[in-house]
C-alpha cells in the first residue's frame, strides 16, 4: 500500500524528515507516535502533497506509484485522506454542497459517472445514519461554527463518504472528549477492511485503545526511532518520549 | 509566498483567451460617421422617428453635456475620453421597415444570440418551460423582442423604447428623465442626448408580470458606444422581475457604454431588477474593455413599493455604477445586493445610494467584493436619512475578499442621517482566500480552481440567493469563470 524510503523533507529550507522509513501493507493500521516537533504533522502534509512541504529526497510508493510529483488532489483522487487536526472553515458552502464536489471531482478523476443529486443524498444520508450523526450538519456551512467534536466527526463523515484507500489521521484525538473519540474511532474501523489502511498520527495512547493499531512507531528526529507491537504505545505512555529525545535540538 | 507568484504567471497566460463571448459578428450595420455633435443628435433623432418634444429634450441634454465636467471622485484611473473617436449609432443593416416577427430577423443575428446562450427562437418554443421574455440589444437597436403576445394579454407592456414612444408615448415622455434628471451626470448626460434604444416595460395596476422579462446587450460594431437606456414603470399593486444581460466582443480599444435605467415603483408595486454585467473586461494589462459607465436609479414613488436591485459584474476594464433607490412612499423598501468581481487591470468603483424620504423606510445594501490579480475595487456608497423619514432603517453589510497580494480592495461609506431616530447599521469585513481554504479542498478531490470558485461561491451567496433561480446557477459559473487562473 505505502512504502516511504529514505524520506527527506523540508519546510522553509529547514529540513524536517531525515531519512524516514515506512511501510504499510493493505489492511494495516499503524500508529506514528511521538513528541511535539519530531515530524508528524509534516509527515502527514509531506504525504497529501501540501504545498511548502518539499520533498529533498527519497520516494514515497503508494499502490506502486511514486506520489511525489502529483497534486494534493490528484493523491486525494487515488484514494489518499487526510483527516486534519485543525479541520479548516469554508464560509457560506453548506457542508453537503462541499461533500457533493469532492465525491464527483474524484469519480470524474477515476473516470466514473457522476453521481446525480438523488443518488447522492441517498448516499450521504446513509453515511449520516451509519456514523449516528444529524443531517441538520450537512446543511452548516463546512466547519464553520462546528465545535471541536463536531469537526472531527465531519472529518469522519468526509472520510466515510470518499472511501479512501490510505487514510492518514492526524492527531484526530486532540481536543475530543471521550464520546466524541469513540465516535471518530467507530468510523475508522468500520472502514477496516483488507483493502484499505490507516495510518493514525497521535501523541497519546488513548485513542489506541479503541482503533488498535497492527504497528505502532516512534517518530522523533525525523526519523523512525523504534517500531512494535500495539504494546509499544503502552509502554511509551508510561516511559514518556525521553528516551528518543536524546538529539533534539 | 510561491502562491503569488504563480498567481501572476497564470494569470497571464489565461487572460483575456477565457472571455468565450469575445467573437465578431460579421454583418453590414448601418453606422453614423464618428464623434459628436448637434448635427449627430439630429441624426440619431431622425433614425428613431422621434416626436419633437423628445429631439428638443435630447439637444438640451447635448448643450449640458458640453458644459458638464467629468465626474473624478470614483477610484478609477484611465487616460481622457476622446468623445470624437466613437460612432454614437450603429445598426444591423436590415431590409424594409424592420423585423415584424423572429422569421424577419437576420438569421446572423440569431446566431449571434445561440452563441450568447441566448436562442430567441428556442426560447419561444420553449414557452412554458424557461418563460423569460428577452429583448436582444444588437448595438444601438433592438432586434428582436419575445413573447410579446402572451404579454400584451395580461396588458403588459415590454417593447424597445422606440417603440413604446409611437405605443404609449404619453406613459414614456411623462416618467423619462423623472428619476435620473438630464443633467444628473456628464454620463447620464450623454446618454439623454444621444441614446438609441432599450427596453420599456408598463406593468399595469394589480398585474403580477407572468414571467421574468430580460434584456441582452451586446455591442458588436468597433468604436462603438451603447447607450441604452431602459425605463420600467410598475403602477399600483404590480410585480416585475427583470433582467440584464450584457457581452461584446474583444477588442483592443476601449468601447464605451453609458447606459440610464430609471425605475418607478407607484403604490405597494415591486420591481426586481438584476444584472448579469460581463461585458469584456480588456486583457491582462488592461488593452482593451468596455468602460461601463451607467446610472441606474429606481423610485420608490409609492407607499410600500420595494425596489430590489441585485447585480453580479464581472466584466468591463472599468465599471462606474451605483444603481440606487429614493424611498419616497412612506414604508417603501430599497435594497441592493452586489457581486462585484475584478481581475487583472479591471477596475470597479461600485455601490448604491439609499435616500430615505418617506416614513419608516428601509433599506439593506449587501455588497460582497472580489479582487484578484492587479486589479483595483472600490465599495461606495451613501445611506441619506432626511429629517422627514421618521422609523427609517437602514442596514449596510459591506465584505471584501482578496486574493493574492497585487490587489485592492476600498470600502467608502457615506452616512448623513437628518433624524436621529433613524436606526443605521453598518458591517464590513475584509478577508483573502487562505491557502489552508484551499489545501483542505484540494486534499478532498477538488481541483484548485474549483477550489477557488468554491470558496468565493461561498462569499457571495447571500446574493447569489437574490437571483431569479434560472440566473443564479449561471451566474456561478461566471464568477468562477471570472477568477480563473487567479491562484496558482
Amino acid at each position: 500500500m505505502l512504502e516511504i524510503k529514505d524520506l527527506h523533507a523540508s519546510v522553509q529550507g529547514t529540513e524536517i524528515l531525515k531519512g524516514l522509513n515506512l511501510t504499510v501493507k493493505p489492511g494495516e493500521v499503524h500508529a506514528i507516535m511521538g513528541p511535539n516537533g519530531s515530524g508528524k504533522s509534516t509527515l502527514s502534509y509531506v504525504l497529501a502533497g501540501r504545498e511548502g512541504y518539499e520533498v529533498t529526497g527519497g520516494r514515497i510508493i503508494y499502490c506502486g506509484e511514486d506520489l511525489t510529483d502529483l497534486e494534493p488532489e490528484e493523491r486525494a483522487a487515488k484514494g489518499v485522506f487526510l483527516a486534519f487536526q485543525y479541520p479548516v472553515e469554508i464560509p457560506g458552502v453548506p457542508n453537503s454542497t462541499f461533500l457533493n464536489e469532492a465525491v464527483n471531482s474524484v469519480r470524474r478523476y477515476r473516470g466514473e459517472e457522476e453521481l446525480d443529486k438523488i443518488q447522492f443524498v441517498k448516499m450521504l444520508r446513509a453515511k449520516t445514519k451509519e456514523l449516528g450523526m444529524s443531517d441538520e450538519m450537512l446543511k452548516r456551512a463546512v466547519n464553520v461554527g462546528f465545535s471541536g467534536g463536531e469537526k472531527k466527526r465531519n472529518e469522519v463523515l468526509q472520510m466515510a463518504v470518499l472511501e479512501p484507500k490510505l487514510a492518514i489521521l492526524d492527531e484526530t484525538d486532540s481536543g475530543l472528549d471521550i464520546d466524541a473519540l469513540k465516535i471518530v474511532a467507530d468510523g475508522v474501523n468500520a472502514m477496516r477492511s483488507p483493502e484499505r489502511s490507516a495510518l493514525v498520527i497521535t501523541h497519546y495512547q488513548r485513542l489506541l485503545d479503541y482503533i488498535v493499531p497492527d504497528k505502532v512507531h516512534v517518530l522523533a528526529q525525523g526519523r523512525i526511532q523504534k517500531t512494535g507491537g500495539k504494546e509499544l504505545a503502552l509502554e511509551l505512555e508510561k516511559s514518556g518520549y525521553a528516551d528518543f529525545k536524546g538529539e533534539a535540538a | 509566498m510561491a502562491a503569488t507568484a504563480e498567481t501572476v504567471e497564470q494569470v497571464k497566460s489565461i487572460a483575456g483567451e477565457k472571455y468565450k463571448y469575445g467573437f465578431v459578428t460579421d454583418i453590414e450595420s448601418d453606422k453614423a460617421p464618428k464623434g459628436l455633435s448637434e448635427d449627430i443628435v439630429r441624426f440619431i433623432s431622425a433614425k428613431k422617428n422621434d416626436p419633437e418634444w423628445l429631439l428638443e429634450w435630447r439637444l438640451k441634454a447635448y448643450r449640458r453635456w458640453l458644459e458638464m465636467p467629468e465626474p473624478k471622485w470614483a477610484k478609477v484611473d484611465f487616460p481622457a475620453i476622446n468623445y470624437q473617436d466613437y460612432h454614437y449609432y450603429s445598426a444591423p443593416k436590415q431590409k424594409g421597415d424592420g423585423p415584424k416577427s423572429l422569421d424577419e430577423v437576420d438569421p446572423q443575428l440569431l446566431e449571434t444570440y445561440k452563441k450568447l446562450g441566448i436562442p430567441l427562437h428556442e426560447q419561444e418554443m420553449l414557452a412554458g418551460v424557461q418563460n423569460i421574455a428577452v429583448d436582444a440589444v444588437f448595438d444601438s437597436v433592438s432586434v428582436a423582442t419575445t413573447f410579446r403576445k402572451q404579454l400584451e394579454k395580461v396588458g403588459v407592456i415590454f417593447c424597445p423604447i422606440s417603440e413604446a414612444l409611437e405605443r404609449c408615448p404619453d406613459l414614456v415622455r411623462k416618467y423619462l428623465g423623472s428619476v435620473v434628471p438630464v443633467a444628473d451626470n456628464k454620463h447620464a448626460c450623454l446618454n439623454a442626448a444621444v441614446f438609441t434604444d432599450g427596453s420599456f416595460v408598463y406593468i399595469p395596476p394589480g398585474v403580477r408580470c407572468p414571467m421574468e422579462l430580460s434584456t441582452y446587450f451586446r455591442i458588436n460594431e468597433m468604436n462603438t458606444g451603447q447607450f441604452e437606456r431602459t425605463l420600467i414603470i410598475a403602477d399600483k399593486g404590480s410585480y416585475v422581475s427583470y433582467l440584464e444581460g450584457c457581452t461584446a466582443p474583444m477588442r483592443d480599444e476601449n468601447q464605451l457604454h453609458a447606459a440610464v435605467v430609471e425605475l418607478v415603483a407607484l403604490d405597494d408595486a415591486e420591481i426586481k431588477y438584476s444584472t448579469v454585467q460581463n461585458w469584456y473586461p480588456g486583457d491582462e494589462n488592461g488593452k482593451g474593455g468596455i468602460y461601463n459607465f451607467v446610472t441606474k436609479r429606481g423610485a420608490c414613488r409609492g407607499k410600500n413599493s420595494k425596489i430590489s436591485w441585485t447585480q453580479v459584474e464581472t466584466g468591463s476594464a472599468i465599471t462606474w455604477k451605483y444603481p440606487s433607490c429614493i424611498l419616497q412612499g412612506d414604508n417603501s423598501v430599497g435594497e441592493f445586493y452586489s457581486i462585484a468581481i475584478t481581475n487583472n487591470a479591471q477596475q470597479a468603483d461600485t455601490g448604491t445610494k439609499m435616500i430615505h424620504l418617506g416614513k419608516n423606510t428601509r433599506s439593506k445594501i449587501i455588497s460582497k467584493g472580489i479582487s484578484a490579480g492587479k486589479a483595483d475595487q472600490t465599495y461606495r456608497g451613501l445611506v441619506k436619512i432626511s429629517a422627514k423619514a421618521e422609523g427609517a432603517r437602514n442596514y449596510t453589510q459591506c465584505d471584501s475578499l482578496l486574493i493574492g497580494d497585487t490587489c485592492g480592495a476600498h470600502t467608502v461609506p457615506y452616512i448623513e442621517s437628518k433624524n436621529k431616530k433613524a436606526i443605521i447599521e453598518h458591517e464590513a469585513t475584509t478577508s483573502s482566500i487562505s491557502e489552508d481554504q484551499l489545501f483542505y479542498l484540494r486534499q478532498r478531490g477538488i481541483s484548485q480552481e474549483n477550489a477557488v470558485a468554491l470558496v468565493v461561491n461561498g462569499f457571495c451567496r447571500d446574493v447569489l440567493q437574490q437571483l431569479p433561480m434560472e440566473f443564479a446557477v449561471e451566474a456561478q459559473k461566471l464568477v468562477a469563470i471570472s477568477l480563473e487562473g487567479s491562484v496558482g
